[in-house]
């Protein structure tokens, strides 16, 4: 077979600034060329028409719970659920069993993804030996072995002093900090504190647990000029400090998930564990803070912060119930409600799940340049579809968008020239 | 009182109800007092019916009072108090709340300190669901046994003054109270330090106060909240002493108060930390009657469940 040929489709590359209808023909796993027609002997054809061809998606940020929590989903499926979603690279949290503190367990997960051979899966090295906020783990080691950003997420760092360490010592090996902010006022907490926790009597995590350890990152990255990477930003609060330190030149960046600009605590008044997780669902004020934040680029990217869990472990009281959500598949659907809001462009939104993220942590692919890696994700802009658990990928059926109706569908996924998902036989 | 049917196969919050059917309610449970002052204080009303108490915290009160409840009505009443050791063991709440009902009740009471347990229970259980207090989020029989008390006392509930005092923030009967005593259009005052209200207690559309003269001074109800020490190990305040000094209800504060107030608390108390011993036991105190009135008020849940006919 020599190479893959996509006619057709409306060819949506941010990187470039490429927006028209267009044929991409991938060579060797790289992208060889993009013209309005191309013919290509011998290239397996694949007919877009009506479809939008785009860079393979780029996720930040997911939990893939191998090694130590494979009940609840393995490198394997979480890269399945991954390129499902139109996903070709992911970048999976610390915090497994053991946590991703040491080149081995690094080797390991790249191993393993290797084998997997689905989604591109890059390791996030931890911060601190075994997350526990004291000293800080081999990051030369993991970095050798590939991680490519350093995080002690599930966990905030909260000495100050280690994380201005891991910006500086992590800064050895092109490693950007990821912040969970979460400062100790959040503790024992299930839910935002606000209208929800005061009528129910769930205990709140207050919005300023969020705010005063971005800030305080902030402040470090601007004292030592190097980059932090916000996680997960969820509050007003929060949004404003880096609107604010960016207009300052401070190189902090951020993320939003799927599940924050799309839903409030309101959906807490069931105390359905499937609505929890961390940072929490917060108020509306929030979301309307988040919305603007990525409206006016303060927010960088789009990351999932894809959290499965066994169905049992959910099936609890409420404050007992861990924290996560799964994102993975409801990613494209849920984003794609933002352009119908008209909070963002068709092309904003590709560039917030593609180049934008890819430049934090300086990821090869999310552009479709002659010579980039041959990552692709073909969608229908369209397509309703349900939100069925029951028939993801992940191992996690743990989504807030149970029975939702999505509209915009994922239907190949390309990673390095190699068709990985293609359920429909495009 | 065959008249009143409630709308729903449960009971687990004060929200779920209509004013009809807690003024319905509190009427059934008035009439059900005067079986508990019988020489036989046992009717055949619930023969052959099940009730399982389901605690998972300790209780005394509300056990007692649902278990006299059922047992006066003629009904058979276990109790199972599930320890955390039971859930260390590796049991989750669900898989008891299943094994339970596998036994077919015709009710299952359930204490929880989580909030939403007893909803939780009432979605998987198959039976009817009594919520006996889950966390802080509601503990809707508490609240019904107050209103009853008030009622018995002040015929009425439009435009009451009521003044809550306490920790407001940790109390599932507060929440319930208010939300009961709201929608019968009482008119009700919060009364706490900062750290013992909840964030956004705006919510409750109530008036708030930090000085408890100013609460009791024109209240024609006051209801006092137990301060737990635990509380002082989260920073919540410095200690009991001073806690005493700025909210306790003691005789000189009571002096502020109307001469026909009435007193409530829903134990245990703590004798001269949130209310002393003399205002406790004193002539303006229902403290006890509240205790009474709650036998009265399972027996009219428990009925109103198991049989209540249009």
């Amino acid at each position: 077979m020599s190479g893959i040929l996509i006619k057709g489709g409306r060819l949506i590359d941010p990187a470039s600034g490429i927006d028209g209808l267009m044929d991409i023909l991938m060579e060797e796993g790289k992208i060889a060329a993009i013209e309005p027609n191309i013919e290509a002997k011998g290239a397996r054809v694949i007919d877009a028409k009506g479809l939008i061809v785009a860079p393979g998606f780029i996720d930040l940020h997911v939990h893939f719970r191998e090694p130590g929590h494979e009940y609840k989903e393995t490198i394997e499926t979480g890269a399945r659920a991954a390129v499902a979603g139109g996903f070709a690279s992911v970048c999976c949290m610390a915090n497994t069993q053991p946590a991703n503190d040491n080149g081995t367990v690094t080797s390991l997960i790249v191993e393993k993804a290797r084998k997997a051979a689905l989604a591109r899966v890059y390791p996030v090295g931890a911060v601190s030996k075994n997350l526990d906020g004291q000293e800080l783990a081999e990051i030369g080691e993991m970095k050798k072995a590939g991680a490519v950003a350093l995080s002690d997420d599930g966990r905030c760092v909260l000495n100050p002093r280690l994380v201005r360490s891991a910006m500086e010592y992590g800064s050895m090996f092109g490693l950007t900090v990821v912040e969970h902010c979460e400062d100790s006022s959040a503790k024992g907490g299930a839910i935002n504190e606000g209208e929800v926790s005061a009528r129910f009597g769930i205990k709140g995590m207050p919005a300023t647990a969020e705010d005063s350890i971005a800030v305080r990152n902030i402040v470090i990255s601007e004292y030592i000029s190097l980059p932090v990477h916000i996680a997960h930003i969820s509050t007003k609060g929060a949004v404003e400090a880096v609107r604010a330190a960016k207009a300052k030149g401070i190189k902090v960046t951020c993320e939003v998930t799927p599940h924050h600009f799309t839903l409030t605590e309101k959906e807490l008044e069931n105390f359905d564990p499937d609505f929890k997780m961390s940072p929490p669902l917060r108020a509306e004020d929030d979301v309307r803070a988040v919305k603007e934040g990525l409206k006016d680029g303060t927010i960088d990217c789009i990351a999932t912060d894809h959290a499965p869990h066994a169905a049992w472990e959910k099936e609890m009281e409420i404050d007992k119930a861990p924290f996560g959500v799964v994102g993975l598949e409801t990613a494209l659907g849920l984003s794609l409600k933002l352009v119908e809001e008209g909070v963002i462009s068709l092309t904003g939104m590709i560039s917030l799940l593609t180049n934008r993220p890819a430049r934090i942590f300086n990821l090869p692919g999310g552009s479709l340049k002659k010579g980039a890696p041959a990552d692709i994700a073909v969608f229908d802009q369209e397509r309703e579809w349900k939100v069925e658990p029951d028939e993801f990928f992940s191992k996690g059926k743990n989504s807030p968008f149970r029975g939702w109706t999505l509209k915009g569908k994922n239907l190949l996924t390309i990673v390095g020239g190699r068709v990985v998902f293609n359920p429909e036989k495009l | 009182m065959n008249s009143l049917k409630l709308s729903g196969r449960h009971l687990l919050r004060i929200a779920d109800l209509s004013t009809d059917e807690i003024m319905g309610l509190i009427n059934t449970a008035e009439r059900f007092l005067e079986i508990s002052e019988r020489e036989i204080k046992k009717v055949p009303t619930l023969r052959g019916k099940t009730v399982v108490n389901l605690f998972f915290e300790p209780s005394t009160r509300t056990r007692t009072s649902f278990e006299i409840a059922g047992k006066r009505l003629s009904a058979d009443v276990i109790n199972i108090s599930v320890q955390a050791s039971s859930v260390s063991k590796g049991e989750t709440f669900k898989d008891t709340v299943l094994n339970i009902a596998a036994m077919r009740p015709d009710v299952i009471v359930v204490r929880h300190s989580s909030p939403g347990a007893a909803l939780y229970a009432s979605q998987i259980a198959g039976c009817s669901v009594i919520n006996g207090g889950d966390g802080a989020h509601a503990h809707p029989t508490q609240a019904l046994l107050d209103l009853m008390t008030i009622h018995m006392h002040k015929k009425r509930f439009e435009n009451l003054k009521v003044s809550i005092v306490g920790d407001i923030l940790h109390s599932r009967v507060a929440r319930s109270d208010i939300n009961a005593l709201s929608r019968l259009k009482a008119d009700i005052t919060l009364c706490a330090p900062p750290t013992l209200l909840p964030k956004r207690s705006e919510v409750f559309g109530a008036r708030v106060t930090h000085s408890i003269e100013e609460a009791v001074a024109d209240a024609d109800v006051i209801m006092m909240l137990r301060i737990q020490q635990e509380r002082m190990a989260q920073g919540l305040f410095p200690s009991l002493r001073e806690y005493a000094e700025y909210f306790c209800l003691t005789p000189k504060v009571m002096e502020k108060a109307k001469k026909d107030v009435i007193i409530m608390h829903p134990g245990p108390i703590n004798r001269g930390v949130e209310i002393s011993a003399e205002v406790a036991d004193g002539p303006y105190s229902l403290i006890l009657y509240q205790v009474t009135h709650g036998v009265a008020m399972r027996m009219a849940a428990l009925y109103l469940l198991c049989v209540g006919e249009g």
